[in-house]
């Protein structure tokens, strides 16, 4: 049986064309693009033909705008540390409670060096309080970072809104677009947004390579010194192949980000109407009208979701999900709980992420392995009766949340 | 995805004694649904003989809880309740072959259900310390409240002993942090800091190079540099020595090292070498600035 991706969330396949673009920068075209000979000089076009297509990609209005750096989570911590640094007069940051762990653990960390964060909680569906937003912003915030879209949920956040709330104050505004860019229209030049995180792997590139857009005029600090690579906005020789990889990926976002829309979002939506009526007590977590289109986020009331994962992979299907034990901790996952999911639930919310390469029979086999698989589970849980949640009258397994 | 048994595997897959037991005389309930795994355990016991006749688990938890589960279900079958209370939770895993370290708790969560349902059957109260405080310890599933009453009431003051106590941070060790901080939290209300042995590091003083004549330390510069060749010549490049002078030695870069980036990089690795091995300061040139007011080093 064919395997099913379905964790595109998590990590993206190669594109084909992204490969074959890549592979000659591994044997003949292993120059360094700084090199004064022609070795490096066809790498250094080659670069430089890969930023314009992120330009394109991210609608940056120049070229220059983009610094390649080696993924995601570098991007998001050079945009902070750098907004920090570049204005000493102000030590706040503004972010969301329900950022990937490349913005939290950083904002912790900072938190016991003396920065202030603030972090915005999210209500039932995943979404902000402007007002509240609007109350912590002050001539002390340095920088503002918040998702453009959220990886468990898909849930979008108006970042272009904030940007320009964020500039009201004299602030900075970062946003981690690792999940949005190649799923939603992004044109930067039309926003105020100053600094903008993207991934490779994400977007069916390699791993290993990210992008932090800087807007020009936008006062910088490094992260890493040395060579005057990158403008001397991030030291180190190019990872050149992976850049290349890069470029061709950004180009082929742009060609199929309808397709994504349509098409994608089509095969989502089946899906979820495929599961949720035939599973009592599962429903679709976030903000069902605004996420991204590849994206549903399921919670399946009281059974966990690493046993899901386990019997949906011995199906060949894969998916990911917030539960505890699948993150080696034991707590679920912090969006789930950010938004009160209550825990009979959060256990068992599963995230399918869909891509380009989901076809309609791939989602058929999903949606007729599901139900059995959580009503083989239920009938094992001390939460689940002959016909259905126990309710917690014997004193044993109160539900949490009924 | 965790690395489990294929004997873990198999009891997720068939797990053994699921479901309800209806003449039950004997439930334990652990576990709770915030953690992410509950057990209820079932025994129907011989009230004469004690005897586990019959055992069945209800679990919602993970792989390895519901794998655990059934296991304890065969394990206990057949066992008298005094046998059964020796089963450990080392037994439990070595049953399946092992769990992963990060789900230990699961076989853990399983003799905690047994020691439950063994003090209901004897009309007994059994204490579940787990507590409601922030998760520290996340591979065993200890929380602050708990780390911080076992600190107290034993007077611990290092993580290692926590680790023996409790099993907080025994696991991926991600957690020390937080039980150091837990730790100092409480070593400051006792105001005697937590036991921190430090020692001067001994002055270093290098041995000292004894002094080496004209001949001796031409010879040195020699041996070293004769090391070096080979290398270089594998490279396709070559050095020679053309003068010694003073503190700088003028040398030769022949082949591919010459006019390469990488000529100032070996310069700097020889002369390390060489100030290494003659014990003084030596600066190391192209022989073409022979000649040439010596640089600022
Ligand atoms: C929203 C978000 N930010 C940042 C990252 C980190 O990206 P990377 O894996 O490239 O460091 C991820 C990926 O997991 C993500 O989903």
């Amino acid at each position: 049986m064919d395997p099913i991706y379905l964790d595109n969330n998590a990590t993206t396949a190669c594109d084909p064309e992204v490969v074959a673009a890549m592979l000659p920068f591994f044997t003949e075209q292993f120059g360094n693009p700084s090199s004064m000979h022609s070795f490096g000089n066809q790498v250094g076009l080659a670069i430089k033909d890969a930023r314009q297509r992120v330009q394109a990609l991210l609608g940056a209005e120049h070229d220059s705008e983009i610094v390649f750096t080696s993924c995601g989570t570098e991007s998001d911590s050079t945009a902070i540390l750098s907004a920090l640094k570049a204005q000493p007069e102000r030590n706040q940051i503004i972010t969301t409670v329900v950022e990937h762990p490349a913005i939290l653990t950083l904002c912790d960390s900072l938190e016991k060096d003396g920065v202030v964060v603030h972090r915005l909680g999210v209500d039932k569906k995943g979404r902000i309080d402007l007002d509240e937003y609007k109350s912590l912003l002050s001539p002390r915030t340095a920088i503002v970072s918040v998702m453009w879209a959220n990886n468990e949920t898909g849930t979008l956040f108006p970042v272009e809104t904030m940007a320009e709330m964020a500039h009201g104050v004299g602030a900075m505004f970062h946003s981690d677009a690792v999940q949005a860019v190649g799923k939603v229209a992004i044109d930067l030049k039309q926003t105020q947004i100053d600094m903008l995180s993207l991934s490779g792997h994400k977007l069916h590139a390699p791993k290993g390579v990210g992008v932090l857009y800087v807007r020009r005029n936008t006062r910088f600090r490094p992260l890493l010194r040395g060579g005057h690579q990158e403008r001397g906005r991030r030291a180190g020789t190019e990872n050149s192949a992976a850049i290349v990889g890069l470029g061709v990926a950004a180009q082929l976002a742009v060609e199929h980000l309808a397709f994504e829309n349509r098409e994608v979002k089509r095969l989502r939506d089946r899906l979820e109407a495929g599961i949720l009526p035939q599973v009592p007590c599962s429903f679709v977590t976030g903000d069902p009208g605004n996420r991204l289109p590849n994206t549903a986020n399921i919670a399946f009331e009281y059974v966990e979701g690493e046993a899901i994962l386990l019997l949906l992979n011995k199906q060949g299907i894969a998916a990911s999900s917030g539960s505890a034990c699948t993150s080696g901790s034991l707590e679920p996952s912090h969006v789930m709980r950010a938004m009160g999911i209550p825990y009979t639930a959060a256990h068992g919310t599963i995230r399918f992420s869909l891509s380009r390469y989901t076809s309609e029979a791939q989602i058929d086999r999903v949606i007729a392995a599901v139900p059995p698989i959580i009503a083989q589970l239920r009938q094992l849980s001390p939460y689940w009766g002959e016909r259905g949640p126990v309710a917690g009258a014997d004193g044993g397994f109160a539900p949490a949340y009924a | 995805m965790w690395d489990y048994s294929e004997k873990v595997r198999e009891h997720f897959y068939h797990p053994r004694n699921a479901g309800p037991l209806v003449d039950a005389n004997a439930v334990g309930d652990v576990g709770s649904i915030k953690c992410g795994d509950a057990l209820r355990l079932m025994l129907k016991v011989d009230p004469q003989s004690e005897l586990i006749v019959d055992a069945h688990f209800q679990t919602f938890g993970c792989g390895s809880a519901i794998a655990s589960s059934s296991a304890l279900t065969e394990i206990v079958k057949g066992k008298t309740l005094d046998e059964a209370l020796k089963v450990s939770n080392q037994e439990i895993a070595d049953y399946l072959d092992g769990l992963p370290p990060e789900k230990m708790h699961c076989s853990v969560m399983g003799r905690e259900a047994l020691h439950a349902a063994v003090a209901n059957f004897r009309g007994e109260v059994w204490n579940d310390d787990h507590s409601e405080g922030a998760m520290v310890c996340k591979c065993f599933a200890v929380d602050a409240v708990l780390i911080e009453k076992v600190i107290r009431d034993n007077k611990l003051s290092t993580v290692e002993q926590v680790t023996h106590y409790t099993k907080a941070g025994g696991g991926c060790s991600s957690c020390h942090e937080g039980v150091e901080e837990i730790l100092a939290k409480v070593a400051q209300e006792r105001c005697t800091a937590p036991a921190v042995a430090v020692q001067p590091p001994a002055a270093a003083v290098p041995p000292a190079k004894p002094r080496l004549t004209n001949f001796q330390r031409m010879r040195r510069i020699e041996e070293v540099v004769e090391s070096i060749r080979p290398m270089l010549q594998r490279d396709h490049g070559d050095i020679e020595i053309v003068e010694v002078d003073g503190k700088n030695v003028y040398v030769n870069l022949k082949g591919a090292c010459q006019g390469c980036m990488m000529e100032q990089a070996t310069l700097s690795g020889i002369q390390a070498q060489l100030i290494d091995a003659l014990g003084e300061f030596v600066q190391l040139l192209p022989a073409a600035m022979l000649g040439r007011p010596a640089l600022a080093s």
